[in-house]
């Protein structure tokens, strides 16, 4: 229709992509545990459903903020008025610091230097809007979340160019990729704005190591260009190692207050940490005042609704709440994350090593047909329509190696993720690979556990050059 | 740093820097509060909508269950806070479809699948452009109009905005003829026109379309087989005739027109005063646009808890008429209320029948017929009567000595002192000016006495004053908060 923009009739928002595919497949047959029991379990989703009951829990003791109240007193009418695109100065300091909170308070976050914005969404096109031009490119290491090539790319005209990670080391970024992706944007004729990471990864459910972040550190540095690091799951880490944000890089390497500060911005949002995505809290964080000025106009675009500002401020304010929040979504997380995993090694399924996130890397080359994504589409269709599991394919997050999946495992009950492991692994053992299994199950787990095991050591050792931070 | 910027973030496109906001910033400075600070500036340039929280505040006392935080809504939490599906709540929908309805008296219907989210009327309008045209491209917009839209509309779209002039002559209504001379003269120019946008009521004349001046819009914008986007947010401000007519009504019965050109933004920020919660609506016509715009809202969703309270609040049938006859009773009362406090003093305002504010006309009181008067006129009433209103040229006016003064963002009283110190600046100046006039009127019917009284408003300009006024620099502020004003 040559009356709408282009923007219309392309198809830059993204939605044709798997990913929003089986998401449709699930919205037409939802999985009910009683009126409909053969329906499709959403595995889809990175939604954290684990700690509702501790917020409920708040609200009923804090009936003031619940229902719009200061020292008893309505603030109903000022409430309704406040559209100040600066957003309440104390929901933005207890943002500010929940975030330091979360980085064990290693780092300190200025609250002025806070955008608030209508979920992360929103915070990451802003960005966008403020670092680069129509035609300009950002570097992303893959497999990245796919909502980002509408995000980034749609109404700003940006281009992305990949940062091609592989298996063989465990996705992890290195100095060559780096380079290959800045020549590969340099071959195309993309001016290269900067590298955007997110930190811990969707999809991998792994933090980065200090070794990937001194590396994007430095390059940023040498090519003058900026760095986003979007960290909306840093409340997720469970594993053993504390999660390690750009900050912490900054302030270790002394490069607080300098010129390469002003180009390191974080992304925040409540929506994965706190499980509040239906609340649209983002957030931009930028040492540069330029950065911030315009973003904070561009807000008006999306703010947060100050109903949810005032509520959330005074949540987070509660420090005994976010302490005790923070510690339990860990522990529960960490639990879920082992009943998926152990669940999926009794089916023969191995997973990248996670430390974070609200899913796993999950590893089914295995049972490809062929080492084509033609094959793992082929068997991701079987998955969703005959196992009927929504999971998303690593070809959907633009994964260089078929046969990966994403699998999530916090937005249902643990009957529920036991049911679909359990159709998982009814399914498998009908595969060749499966029939396979049930032959020589004892034989094949035990080069299953040599391969994770091998995986694992080849990680560590890998990364080994520095004392392993993992 | 500018360089590793793109040009959007180191212009001044967002069009902040007009003097517009330097009112705001005296405010932010100095604001008016009736104990602590009775000397400070009173704000009249933020057309909001106060009159009717303590209905809603009774609603929401009435109705605990309506707040997903309450003891009685809390089992609903969960469900609401992992809600982000970009289509809305489907009781959100329909809530919001049946109150348009209701604003419109019932007369037309408005289909739930079509209502889309948006971050506010801001968020909605700039989607439309998105979805409607491309960088370059124009949109035809009749003066005076809103001064965010050279925001909203351009600044991250790259559309470019075409005024269509409006004159006094005829209150400011935009002709058949403007329209046809400017599409000419643009395409003439090689620019691509996608579109007209009208806001009905308008912002900031206040006053809303008859039947026959919406017909002919849409006949121009169906005979050139381009958009119409009608920003209707002021519709239930409406309080005399003509009564309140949406373009839903006219595309009813003009059944021959292009249905997929007809969009309509709507919010609950101006008719309910709920600016805070960002609740902003685009109605399509067109289903691929509907769809886009579907998609985009993802940029700016409505919080599902503000979802789930609207839902609640807005299928309260009751409450709803109730508060559509209020709202549209007290916008009443508070503009005989100002108006006839301005005439008193011989100042005029457009004939207007809707909005949150009057165009006021001091023209009279101009040293000359031009924006620079204007502006120095407008600095002396922030810096000396201390109430921020906002000048006709912020609006893109074609002339000078036109205001916008607000009225439904404060208390009676509050409004009170503003009228009389709009009072003493008119009179005591005129008093300075003409000693021997005895021509201060207070009687509505001695209208040749008014009419020479209005003649001698001109302020002294010679005084020092004025001179200072001149010259100060643009006011700094710490901060300059850009509302929907």
């Amino acid at each position: 229709m040559k009356q709408l923009s282009t923007k219309v009739t392309s198809n830059g928002h993204g939605q044709d992509s798997s990913y929003f595919l089986g998401w449709e497949e699930y919205e037409k047959n939802p999985y009910d545990e009683i009126k409909n029991p053969n329906g499709m379990i959403q595995m889809g989703l990175a939604e954290n459903q684990l700690c509702f009951d501790l917020i409920e829990s708040w609200l009923v003791k804090n009936p003031d903020a619940a229902s719009l109240k200061r020292n008893g007193q309505s603030i109903f009418r000022e409430l309704a008025l406040f559209q100040d695109y600066h957003g309440m100065p104390e929901f933005k300091k207890a943002m500010a610091e929940f975030m330091e909170e979360i980085r064990g308070n290693r780092v300190t976050f200025d609250p002025k230097n806070i955008v608030l914005a209508a979920g992360s969404t929103s915070a990451n096109e802003t960005l966008m809007f403020c670092l680069a031009e129509p035609g300009d490119a950002f570097l992303l290491p893959t497999p990245y979340y796919p909502g980002f090539d509408r995000d980034l790319k749609w109404r700003t005209g940006a281009e992305i160019v990949p940062i091609h990670c592989s298996s063989s080391n465990g996705f992890q970024i290195t100095e060559s990729a780096l380079q290959q992706a800045y020549q590969q944007a340099e071959k195309l004729d993309l001016k290269v704005k900067g590298v955007l990471v997110t930190n811990p990864s969707n999809p991998l459910g792994t933090a980065l190591t200090r070794r990937e972040l001194n590396l994007l550190v430095d390059f940023i540095t040498s090519k003058n260009i900026h760095l986003i690091s979007d960290e909306i799951y840093s409340g997720t880490m469970f594993g053993f190692e504390q999660f390690i944000s750009v900050m912490d890089v900054l302030k270790d390497k002394k490069l607080e207050n300098t010129e390469v500060s002003k180009r390191v911005h974080v992304v925040y949002s409540l929506s994965k940490d706190l499980g509040l995505p239906g609340f649209r809290v983002g957030a931009i964080y930028s040492n540069e005042e330029m950065i911030v000025s315009a973003a904070t106009k561009m807000s008006s675009f999306g703010l947060v609704s100050s109903q949810t500002q005032y509520l959330l401020s005074a949540l987070l304010s509660d420090k005994k709440f976010t302490s005790q929040y923070l510690e339990e979504n860990q522990k529960r997380l960490k639990s879920r994350q082992r009943r998926l995993v152990s669940g999926l090694e009794s089916a023969g399924i191995t997973c990248l090593r996670s430390n974070a996130g609200l899913f796993c890397w999950v590893d089914m080359r295995h049972l490809l047909d062929t080492n084509t994504f033609e094959a793992e589409l082929d068997l991701w269709k079987k998955i969703v329509y005959n196992v009927k599991l929504n999971i998303s394919p690593g070809s959907s997050c633009h994964c260089t190696e078929p046969g990966w999946f994403r699998v999530c495992f916090a937005n249902m009950s643990e009957d529920t993720l036991d049911l679909a492991l359990k159709r998982l692994k009814t399914f498998v053992e009908s595969t060749d690979c499966g029939r396979m299994i049930s032959r020589s199950s004892h034989e094949r787990l035990k080069s299953l556990r040599k391969k994770t095991v091998s995986n694992w050591v080849f990680r560590v050792s890998w990364t080994d050059r520095v004392p392993d931070e993992r | 740093m500018s360089q590793l910027l793109s040009k959007l973030a180191s212009s001044d496109k967002h069009g902040e820097a007009s003097p517009y906001f330097d009112g705001w910033k005296a405010y932010d400075n100095n604001p008016y509060h009736p104990t602590h600070n009775p000397h400070g500036v009173i704000q009249m340039g933020l057309a909001e909508n106060q009159l009717c929280s303590d209905l809603i505040k009774e609603w929401i006392r009435k109705n605990p269950q309506a707040s997903i935080c309450t003891a009685e809504g809390i089992d609903s939490f969960s469900d609401i806070a992992v809600f982000q599906d970009y289509h809305g709540l489907k009781q959100f929908r329909q809530a919001i479809a049946a109150f348009m309805e209701r604003a419109r008296g019932g007369r037309v219907s408005f289909e739930v699948e079509r209502v889309v989210m948006s971050g506010g009327a801001t968020g909605a309008n700039e989607t439309l452009m998105f979805c409607l045209a491309d960088p370059g491209d124009a949109f035809l917009v009749p003066t005076p109009y809103y001064a965010a839209f050279d925001r909203d509309l351009r600044w991250r779209t790259g559309i470019r905005i075409i005024p269509v002039e409006c004159n006094s002559s005829n209150n400011f209504q935009v002709t058949k003829q403007a329209l046809e001379s400017t599409y000419l003269k643009a395409q003439e120019t090689g620019i691509k026109i996608k579109g007209l946008i009208i806001a009905n009521p308008s912002n900031p004349l206040g006053t809303s379309l008859d039947r026959e001046t919406l017909e002919s819009l849409v006949s121009f914008i169906n005979d050139k087989q381009i958009h119409l986007v009608c920003d209707e947010i002021y519709a239930a401000t409406v309080f005399a005739e003509p009564k309140f007519i949406s373009v839903a009504e006219i595309i009813l019965e003009m059944v021959h027109v292009n249905r997929d050109l007809i969009h309509i933004v709507y919010s609950l920020s101006k008719d309910m005063g709920l600016p805070g919660f960002r609740v902003g609506v685009v109605y399509s016509y067109n289903d691929v646009v509907v769809s886009c715009a579907r998609k985009m809202s993802s940029f700016g969703l409505v919080s599902s808890q503000i979802q789930s309270f609207v839902a609640a609040m807005l299928s309260d049938q009751r409450f709803v008429d109730n508060i559509l006859v209020e709202v549209s009773k007290r916008v009443a009362k508070r503009h005989h209320m100002f108006t006839e406090g301005l005439e008193e003093m011989g100042i005029s305002c457009l004939r207007s029948n809707a909005g949150l504010y009057v165009l006021m006309d001091l023209r009279q009181m101009l040293k000359d017929q031009t924006f620079e008067s204007e502006i120095a006129l407008w600095r002396v009433i922030i810096n000396k009567v201390k109430i921020n209103i906002s000048p006709g040229s912020s609006f893109h006016c074609s002339e000078p000595g036109w205001f916008r003064v607000c009225f439904a963002n404060m208390d009676e009283d509050t409004l009170q002192i503003g009228l009389e110190r709009i009072k003493d600046f008119v009179l005591g100046d005129k008093a300075s000016k003409n000693k021997n006039c005895n021509c201060i009127c207070n009687n509505k019917r001695e209208n040749k006495k008014r009419k020479s009284f209005q003649k001698n408003l001109k302020l002294s300009f010679s005084s020092m004053m004025y001179d200072e006024h001149v010259r100060s620099p643009k006011l700094m502020s710490p901060h300059s908060p850009l509302l929907r004003a």
